[in-house]
C-alpha cells in the first residue's frame, strides 16, 4: 500500500498532477492523502515527488486470489505490425483460458492508429476481449509508462494470467510490472499449462539448458510469466472472429517518463525477413576459416531459398551481425529445416534450435555434441561437402 | 559518484546435470565462477570510476563461500564488498533476492548508479536487475551495451532493443543491466591487487542488518515455487554418416527429398 509522511509532505501536489487514478490522492489541509481503494499502486506519485514523502510498501502476496479471472496476453507492437510472438501466445492462451473456462484477452498500448490496425489480427488470432490504451506516449516504448498503464489495468480488471513475450522489451517490462506490483514472474517459459489446482503450470528451461523446471505461482495474482518465441504454436487465423473492444484511458504524464531515446538503430542486415520468421536456416559456426567462406553458406542458402546464420563465436569475431545469432544469448528458432556446418554444438546453441523440423548437422568431429540432436549427422569436412551438395541440388531442381 | 555493482556467484552451467533417480541437481564437484555478465559489469564500473572517480561497493547475496566472488571483485578494482548471508535468505526467487538486495541498498545509504549483469547463466531469469530498479524507484536500463556518458545529472548509454540499437537517456540514479560487449576482456588482478584486495573491507550482513519485512525473504517471501526439476527430454537417435564429400552431398539430399515435406522441388 501506499504510504505518504505527513511530516515530508509540502502538499506541492505534484504528485496528484501525475496519479493515473483519478480521486487517490487528494489535498487536506497542507498535505496529500490517499485513498487507498482508488490507489492503483502505479508508483507514479513516488518518483515524483520531491521529498521522498511517499512510499509503497509491497508485498508479495494478493489478498484475495479469488478475485482474478481471465488470460491475458500482452500484445506488443512492432511498428504498426505485432510482434509474431503474439499470435503465439494468443494461441497458448487460447488453450489455457478455455481449460480455465474463461475469456482470453489482448491488452495493447499504442497509438489509435496503430492500435486500430491490429484489432482484427487480434480477433482472429483467438482474443474474445481486447483491451486498449491509446496515447501519444505510447509511441516509443518507456519501461515507465508501460509500467505505469499495464499496472493500472491489472489493477483494475484483475486478470488470473498474464503472458509477455520474451522479448527484449518483454524481458523488460515484466519484471518491472511484477515487482511494481509485488508479483511473482517467471522468465522465458517453453511450456505452460493448468494443473489440477488450475494454477498456471509454467516449465522453463535452467542452467543453459541442462536442466527443466516446473514453476507455479499459487500466492499472486495475475500470474505472470514470459514466453521463449518460437515455441508455442499460433492457431490458423479465424478472420470472421470478433472480440469485444474495451478502450480503457490512462493518464500518463510525460514527467514521469525518466527516460529518453536520442537515437535508433536498426540492424539492417540485408534480409526481408529476421531469421526467427525464416524456414530455412543454414548456420555456420567455428568450423569456419574466415568471414569469406560465408559465401559458401550464402550459396547453398540461396539454393535452398533460406537464409544463413551463425552460433555465437562467430558474432564475437565481427564476421556476423548479432541479428544473425541462434542460440541462447541470440534468435531462438524453429524452421522447418535447420542445416549447420561447423558447428560444434554448445549446449547454448542446441537449446536455441531444438523446435527445429529437421536437424542436419556437417562437422569434420564425429564426437561433435551437435549430433546428438541431428536427424541426420554427416561427418566430414563442410568444405568439400557443402559445394557438392550445391551442385546435387542445382543439378535437380 | 558512488557505484554499486550487484553480483552472483554461479556454476559452470556447461557442467551442471542432474541426478535422474533423486531428480535433483548434482551441485557436488561443480567449480563456481563469477557470473560473466557481473563480470562485465564490474570491469565497466571501475573503467568509469578511473576516467571520473568514485567509489564501488560490489554487493552479492549468497551462502558464505560467495565471498571468495567478491574477493574476485576486489581484486579486480571494488573498493568495498557487502555479502547478504542468512538463512533467511535461502531459496529466494527474483522477487525476494530483488527485495533483499533493495534492503541492502537502502542501508548502503546514497547512490549514482547501479550496475547488473543482465543476466545470470544459471538462471537466465534477466529479472532481478528490473524489479530491483522498481522496488528502489528508479529508472532501468536493460541491455546496456555501452555507458556513452555519465554525469552528476545523467547517464547515456547504448542499448540494444528487438529491431537493433537504440542511444537512450536516463535521470539518475538508475540501474544498468549489461551485456559483455564481443570484444571483451576481464582485467586480471596481478599480485598487488590481490594483496590489496586483502585489505579492503568486506562486509557481512544477515537479516537482522536490514529494516525489510522478514516475512519477504528466502523460499517463505517468494512469489514462485519451483516444483520439480527434471533433464530436458532426449531427442529420438539420428542417423550418422561418415562417407565421400560426393556421396555425403548425395545422401543429404535425399534425406531432404524423403523427409523435408517438399521444402526442396
Amino acid at each position: 500500500m501506499l504510504i505518504i509522511d505527513e511530516n515530508k509532505c509540502t502538499g506541492c501536489q505534484k504528485c496528484i498532477k501525475v496519479c493515473p487514478s483519478e480521486g487517490a490522492l487528494v489535498i487536506k489541509g497542507k498535505v496529500v492523502e490517499v485513498d487507498l481503494n482508488r490507489c492503483t499502486l502505479c508508483s507514479a506519485c513516488v518518483s515524483i515527488c520531491p521529498v521522498d514523502a511517499m512510499q509503497i510498501k509491497r508485498k508479495a502476496k494478493t489478498a484475495d486470489t479469488s478475485a482474478y479471472a481471465d488470460v491475458w496476453v500482452f500484445a506488443e507492437l512492432d511498428g504498426e505490425k505485432l510482434k509474431p510472438v503474439v499470435a503465439e501466445l494468443l494461441g497458448k492462451g487460447r488453450e489455457l483460458a478455455e481449460n480455465l473456462k474463461q475469456n482470453l484477452a489482448a491488452v495493447v498500448l499504442g497509438r489509435s492508429l496503430e492500435i486500430d490496425k491490429c484489432l482484427d489480427k487480434l480477433a482472429a488470432q483467438g482474443a474474445d476481449k481486447i483491451y486498449t490504451v491509446a496515447d501519444e506516449i505510447f509511441a516509443d516504448y518507456s519501461t515507465d509508462a508501460y509500467t505505469y498503464a499495464l499496472s493500472s489495468l491489472i489493477n483494475r480488471h484483475k486478470p488470473e494470467i498474464l503472458l509477455f513475450g520474451a522479448t527484449h522489451l518483454g524481458r523488460d517490462l515484466a519484471p518491472a510490472v511484477a515487482a511494481n506490483l509485488g508479483l511473482g514472474l517467471t522468465a522465458d517459459c517453453t511450456g505452460l499449462s493448468i494443473n489440477e489446482e488450475g494454477l498456471l503450470l509454467q516449465t522453463r528451461p535452467a542452467f543453459g539448458g541442462n536442466v527443466m523446471a516446473d514453476i507455479i505461482c499459487p500466492n499472486t495474482r495475475p500470474q505472470m510469466a514470459t514466453v521463449r518465441p518460437n515455441v508455442m504454436e499460433a492457431l490458423a487465423p479465424e478472420p470472421e472472429r470478433t472480440a469485444e473492444i474495451i478502450s480503457e484511458k490512462v493518464k500518463i504524464e510525460e514527467d514521469i517518463v525518466r527516460t529518453e531515446i536520442l537515437e535508433s538503430f536498426f540492424s539492417d542486415d540485408g534480409h526481408e525477413i529476421g531469421i526467427e520468421e525464416a524456414e530455412i536456416i543454414i548456420t555456420g559456426g567455428r568450423g569456419l576459416a574466415s568471414k569469406d567462406d560465408f559465401s559458401l553458406l550464402e550459396e547453398l542458402a540461396d539454393a535452398l531459398g533460406g537464409i544463413v546464420g551463425c552460433s555465437r563465436p562467430i558474432v564475437e569475431k565481427g564476421w556476423m551481425p548479432k541479428s544473425r545469432q541462434v542460440g541462447q544469448s541470440g534468435k531462438t528458432v524453429s524452421p522447418k529445416l535447420y542445416i549447420t556446418c561447423g558447428v560444434s554444438g554448445a549446449i547454448q546453441h542446441k537449446v536455441g534450435i531444438r523446435n527445429s523440423d529437421i536437424i542436419i548437422a556437417i562437422n569434420k568431429d564425429e564426437n561433435a555434441p551437435i549430433f546428438e540432436l541431428a536427424d541426420l549427422a554427416v561427418v566430414g569436412d563442410l568444405y568439400e561437402i557443402v559445394p557438392e551438395l550445391i551442385k546435387v541440388i542445382k543439378s535437380k531442381t | 559518484m558512488k557505484f554499486i555493482v550487484c553480483v552472483k556467484q554461479v556454476p559452470d552451467t556447461s557442467e551442471v546435470e542432474m541426478n535422474e533417480e533423486t531428480g535433483t541437481i548434482i551441485r557436488e564437484g561443480v567449480p563456481t565462477t563469477l557470473n560473466p555478465f557481473d563480470e562485465f559489469a564490474l570491469n565497466e564500473a571501475v573503467r568509469i570510476r578511473e576516467q571520473i572517480g568514485g567509489e564501488i561497493t560490489a554487493l552479492s547475496m549468497g551462502p558464505p563461500q560467495v565471498e571468495e566472488a567478491l574477493r574476485k571483485c576486489l581484486a579486480i578494482g571494488a573498493d568495498r564488498a557487502v555479502l547478504l548471508t542468512d538463512s533467511a535468505f535461502a531459496g529466494s526467487d527474483t522477487w525476494s533476492t530483488s527485495y533483499t538486495l533493495a534492503e541492502a541498498i537502502k542501508v548502503l545509504g546514497e547512490f549514482d548508479l547501479i550496475y547488473c549483469g543482465q543476466q545470470a547463466v544459471d538462471g537466465d531469469t534477466a529479472q532481478v536487475g528490473p524489479e530491483l530498479a522498481r522496488l528502489l524507484g528508479i529508472p532501468q536500463l536493460t541491455y546496456v551495451e555501452k555507458i556513452e556518458e555519465l554525469n552528476e545529472d545523467y547517464i547515456i548509454c547504448k542499448k540494444e532493443v528487438d529491431e537493433g540499437y537504440q542511444r537512450i537517456k536516463s535521470s539518475l540514479p538508475a540501474l544498468v543491466a549489461c551485456m559483455p560487449a564481443p570484444d571483451f576482456q576481464t582485467r586480471i588482478p596481478n599480485v598487488m591487487d590481490v594483496m590489496k584486495a586483502k585489505k579492503k573491507s568486506l562486509l557481512t550482513w544477515g537479516k537482522d542488518d536490514l529494516a525489510g519485512d522478514p516475512e519477504e525473504y528466502g523460499l517463505e517471501g517468494s512469489p514462485t515455487q519451483v516444483i520439480k526439476v527434471y533433464p530436458p527430454p532426449q531427442t529420438g537417435e539420428g542417423i550418422k554418416i561418415q562417407e565421400s564429400p560426393e556421396e555425403s552431398a548425395k545422401k543429404i539430399y535425399e534425406f531432404l527429398d524423403a523427409r523435408g515435406g517438399g521444402l526442396i522441388c
